[in-house]
């Protein structure tokens, strides 16, 4: 192995990434965990955002539907760096103000908390839209069956909207599951020690920038295809049920 | 059998299945129901027959409340639906309990895509009724018997025929052991050569004394299993009686018209 390492000139290059000081390897992990962590956090809350958004926009009032399309409308118009920004400064200064009005002071806001909050309501939007695409691609059929036969609304909504909607709505919310995962690194901007500030503190401080660069992007890589597998499971069983386009499958 | 019990008097209320009185129905401008009343009793199975635009599925959703009626009253079992003002029932849990009660079987089938065919069928009992899981199975495993699914139990809907779909969804609406059917045009969306399947379960149904109101396009099919035959015309009842005095003797310029037209 070091030899190996040794003849391909790369014995540097694994010294530098190894996961005990010297290396920076661990620091890059450390960073991946806290995008994972992030990135898990506003995938969530963004779906439970876009499953209200949803149903608001469908079956709302004027009012909440005029609300959530300005809501849709502002959030992916803004590009998501200055979102970050804003939501970002706005937050904390806000929870700050409260703090100091009801006496207590400023607080620390976590970051892992702050970066949820802030992909989150990003996330919120695209969900909304996708799963409101989804709960109309339902045949209409399905949720009145559940109606005629006296389902309560919460329990259709469990039993038939989700289920039946899953498969319409898995390839989209691949999209913004991985869209999540990058969008942690816009972190990075208001310093928040995700995977992409990590390789920059890194290779800033080792002048390795290949090096660190090469290795993040890896790390990202990985959880793309770990992810791919997955919602690939995700929409067999959510295809479950239903004839496969391939001809003479099933 | 159920014939003479209709001509003896004034309707028991204790024998009453669906009571439905006064039923208005607008869709906007569109007044699609104009003071519909009908009734069956336990073990009537009432043909509702009538051109397309006549409002006769209209009259069968209102029945549970798919459709919201515009005014009128509704009884089923004895239990009068309670109605807001403009028509939507007032009580949640009456309604939903009340549906539980009335097996429907839609033109499109409905069954959920998602779910097998036993999963069809015991998703209403267990989930909504609360009965034991397998004791839903076992009683799923006998319907779909009944309707001669038995080794389909395991397969999803979008692989069977419209037939077979069929009737998995009367089995699903005989598992909530329903106090009356309700049939919305069940042969309209098949090929021909399925129709005799699923009217084959429906008589069977018939002949064990099923409280059933049946809106069909099939007039030989109606003459033979229905105990009592409403002609709808334009939203009214434009006649109504025993299924050999209404197809061999209409009394209305319409009813011969409309027989006349639909062989």
């Amino acid at each position: 192995m070091e030899n190996l390492l040794d003849t391909l000139g790369l014995s540097q290059s694994a010294q530098l990434l190894s996961l005990s000081p010297p290396g920076w390897g661990g620091n890059l992990l450390r960073g991946l965990a806290n995008s994972l962590q992030i990135a898990f956090g506003a995938f969530g809350f963004g779906l439970l955002i876009g499953l209200f958004g949803a149903y608001g926009k469908l079956y709302g009032g004027p009012i909440l539907r005029d609300l959530l399309a300005i809501y849709t409308t502002v959030i992916r118009a803004v590009p998501e760096l200055v979102l970050i920004l804003i939501l970002y400064y706005v937050g904390s200064d806000l929870i700050n103000q409260a703090s100091v009005a009801m006496g207590y002071g400023r607080v620390e806001i976590s970051g892992v908390v702050a970066g949820i909050w802030v992909l989150g309501v990003v996330q919120g939007a695209y969900s909304t839209e996708v799963l409101r695409g989804a709960i109309q691609a339902i045949p209409p059929g399905q949720l009145e069956a559940a109606r005629a036969f006296g389902m309560p609304p919460l329990m259709t909504l469990r039993r038939v909207t989700i289920p039946a909607m899953m498969s319409f709505a898995t390839p989209g919310l691949a999209n913004l599951w991985l869209i999540a995962t990058k969008d942690t690194a816009l972190l990075a901007i208001v310093g928040f020690s995700e995977l992409t500030l990590e390789t920059r503190q890194a290779a800033g401080s080792t002048r390795a920038y290949f090096t660190f660069f090469l290795a993040a992007g890896a790390l990202y890589l990985i959880i793309t295809l770990f992810s791919g597998a997955f919602f690939a499971r995700i929409e067999k069983w959510a295809r479950r049920g239903q004839p496969s386009l391939k001809e003479g499958k099933r | 059998m159920t014939a003479q019990a209709r001509q003896t008097n004034a309707p028991a209320p204790a024998d009453m299945a669906i009571l439905v009185e006064d039923l208005h129905k607008s869709f906007g401008a569109l007044e699609v129901l104009k003071g519909v009343s009908l009734s069956a009793r336990k073990g009537d199975v009432v043909a509702i027959i009538g051109g397309s635009g006549s409002g006769k599925s209209t009259l069968l959703r209102c029945i549970n409340f798919l459709e919201t009626p515009t005014s009128g009253r509704i009884t089923v079992a004895g239990e009068e639906i309670a109605m807001r003002r403009d028509g939507s029932p007032a009580d949640r849990r009456q309604i939903e309990r009340i549906r539980t009660r009335l097996g429907m079987v839609f033109q499109a089938f409905n069954l959920w895509t998602h779910r097998t065919l036993l999963e069809n069928v015991i998703e209403v009992p267990v989930h909504v009724l609360k009965t034991p899981r397998a004791e839903a199975i076992a009683r799923a495993r006998i319907l779909l018997e009944r309707v001669g699914l038995a080794d389909k139990a395991d397969t999803f809907p979008a692989f069977l025929s419209g037939g077979q779909q069929q009737r998995a969804a009367i089995a699903r609406a005989l598992a909530v052991d329903p106090s009356a059917m309700l049939f919305d045009e069940p042969t309209s969306a098949l090929d021909p050569e399925l129709v005799g399947e699923v009217l084959t379960v429906i008589r069977d149904l018939a002949a064990e004394g099923r409280t059933m109101l049946l809106v069909t396009h099939e007039m030989k099919f109606a003459r033979e299993v229905a105990s009592h035959v409403v002609y709808l015309f334009e939203g009214q009842i434009e006649e109504q009686g025993p299924p050999d005095q209404l197809f061999g003797a209409p009394q209305s310029a319409r009813l011969k018209q409309f027989l006349q037209t639909v062989g």
